[in-house]
């Protein structure tokens, strides 16, 4: 399955040279699966570059939880009926579709969460209350999204340990010396996003991994923003613990991934107590049920489970290395486009990029960008992306954020352009 | 729709440019920073009380063009007014850009009228009013203002 050359360090698997399955996507098509793209706003085609944000959901989605709904909802674990048998098998083969896109060893590395966010919290309050202690220090980088921040300084606040941040350059690229550096004999546990969300870096996540398990030490990765960009193999990666969210990668929003070594989650104290996670419950003690459902307490979003495997099911089909390779043409065609728009600076132009196009333009605030933009049917992001050390880090309040996803097309690129004109003109 | 030219009228192209009141305020007695979490605008509004009317006014801070002309319109307009008086603007200021009640005919809104259109675009009214609650936080003697959730 891998025997393309693999681009060392990202985790991304280089597309194999001209094969079929490295043929241009027919964007027609793919822009008819997406209901949504048909409409327009404020009288013009709808041009969406938010999907950093979250995506947009192709009719196999959503005709797949119409289905599930209308056909087979019913709880699942628990039945002995015929739909619980339904909705059970249709929900575990969802996690089965999972762990074939990661290509986990097993299913049961496959814990369903609410998204990305949930997942660190999770082992943050799970595997980080068992083992990090006062002095302890968990080291992040200088570029995480606040979902990678805050639940470990919540952590490290309770247990008297310290958040170590490694640095980055200019260009938004992880200081990896510094990194390895901060690498010491307290530190107890690396969590790092493969892609930035306001900036676009692909971090060397295979690097960072093995300096890290030089030391013994585990790693998460915060996955939401490359999973929908690239292929991802944990056991390639070699990392311990991978995050990532449905509504980033096509699927519907409520549901995510928390893919955990099957010995780390066996070891870890459960994270809700409630229902569906147990063996057996007396007023006295309680025997917990095994992975991953030990992690999976109440009646979970099984329409949104079975919503992501359609959708991971959808960009299979398609293909991630043809994904990929369109998206990175339109990376380049937009950095190039808006390269040549006078007054304008991209934010983040690391050698590794997915997806993303940051950028600030003139004296004119994101804000403003964003509505005049918006007023031409563009969908943008404006702000500071859930990142505010890293607009810090570039002495910026906030940008303007154009993401790509598999639909979007040079001509919308341009319609940006065309858009970026227009502020100029209302500003000028 | 709404035409953009609305929203971003000259007056307020004009301010957001070249802010009036654009400084710190040597003999502030009152201090507020009004910060909207969700965009990063930060303004810090100086206030010199001369018992319960406003002898000075000046702002500091970042933000779009609306919060910025805002605050910037603001200063003008409050200059020299009772604490009741502003109070007063501020809620019929509040009641235009969120669109509960439009400019009526005859109703002399004085520059504060070029930020009807704010109204039409709901996402903005935060822009719009940030400087304003972080004044009102100032007369309050507090030293920040919390943006009401929803605004």
């Amino acid at each position: 399955m891998t025997i393309a050359a693999r681009n060392l360090g990202t985790g991304l698997r280089a597309a194999p040279e001209v094969t079929p399955s490295a043929a241009p996507l027919d964007l027609q098509k793919i822009r008819a699966d997406f209901p949504i793209l048909r409409q327009q706003v404020h009288g013009k085609p709808l041009v969406y570059l938010d999907n950093a944000a979250t995506s947009q959901k192709p009719r196999a989605v959503i005709d797949a939880i119409v289905r599930y709904y209308e056909t087979t909802n019913a709880n699942i674990h628990r039945g002995v009926h015929f739909l619980s048998e339904q909705a059970t098998e249709q929900h575990e083969a969802a996690r089965r579709t999972v762990q074939k896109f990661l290509n986990a060893r097993s299913a049961s590395e496959i814990v369903f969460v609410r998204g990305t966010t949930e997942a660190i919290n999770l082992v943050a309050q799970t595997y980080g209350r068992a083992h990090i202690g006062a002095g302890d220090e968990v080291l992040i980088t200088g570029m995480e999204h606040h979902s990678n921040i805050v639940p470990w300084q919540i952590l490290c606040t309770e247990k008297d340990a310290k958040l170590c941040v490694a640095p980055i350059n200019d260009k938004g690229e992880l200081l990896i010396d510094e990194f390895a550096d901060l690498i010491g004999p307290r530190t107890k546990f690396v969590a790092v996003t493969h892609v930035s969300n306001a900036l676009g870096t692909v971090n060397p996540i295979r690097k960072i991994i093995e300096l890290a398990h030089r030391r013994n030490i585990p790693v998460l990765v915060d996955g939401a923003q490359a999973v929908p960009h690239m292929k991802v193999d944990v056991q390639e990666l070699d990392c311990d613990f991978y995050a990532f969210s449905g509504h980033k990668l096509y699927g519907p929003t409520g549901i995510g991934v928390l893919y955990g070594k099957s010995a780390l989650l066996n070891a870890m104290p459960p994270y809700q107590g409630g229902g569906d996670m147990i063996a057996s419950v007396t007023f006295e003690k309680s025997t917990y049920n095994k992975v991953p459902y030990k992690f999976e307490a109440g009646t979970p979003d099984i329409a949104g489970a079975i919503g992501l495997g359609a959708a991971i099911r959808y960009i299979s089909e398609i293909g991630l290395d043809r994904i990929a390779a369109h998206e990175h043409d339109l990376l380049e065609y937009a950095t190039k486009a808006v390269s040549r728009i006078p007054g304008l600076r991209v934010v983040g132009s690391a050698k590794e990029k997915a997806g993303v196009l940051s950028f600030i333009f003139e004296n004119v605030h994101p804000h403003d960008i964003g509505t005049i933009l918006d007023q031409e049917g563009i969908a943008i992001r404006t702000g500071h992306h859930c990142s505010q050390p890293v607009m810090r880090r570039f002495n910026i309040p906030a940008t303007a954020r154009a993401s790509f996803a598999l639909y979007n097309t040079r001509e919308e690129v341009d319609a940006l352009v065309r858009g970026i004109e227009k502020v100029r003109e209302v500003f000028a | 729709m709404s035409d953009l030219r609305d929203l971003y009228q000259e007056v307020i192209l004009e301010h957001s440019k070249a802010p009036r009141n654009f400084h710190d305020l040597a003999g502030a007695n009152h201090k507020a920073e009004g910060f909207n979490p969700l965009c990063g605008d930060q303004f810090t509004v100086y206030l010199h009380m001369d018992g319960d009317s406003i002898r000075d006014i000046s702002f500091q801070g970042a933000g779009c063009a609306i919060s910025k002309a805002s605050a910037s319109v603001m200063t003008q307009i409050v200059k020299g007014k009772s604490r009741t008086e502003a109070e007063k603007l501020f809620e019929r200021f509040h009641k235009l850009v969120t669109g509960e009640e439009p400019p009526k005919t005859g109703e002399d809104l004085g520059k504060l009228a070029v930020f009807s259109g704010v109204s039409e675009y709901p996402a903005r009214v935060k822009c719009a009013t940030l400087a304003w609650h972080t004044l009102q936080a100032a007369l309050e003697g507090q030293t920040e203002a919390t943006l009401p959730d929803g605004e």
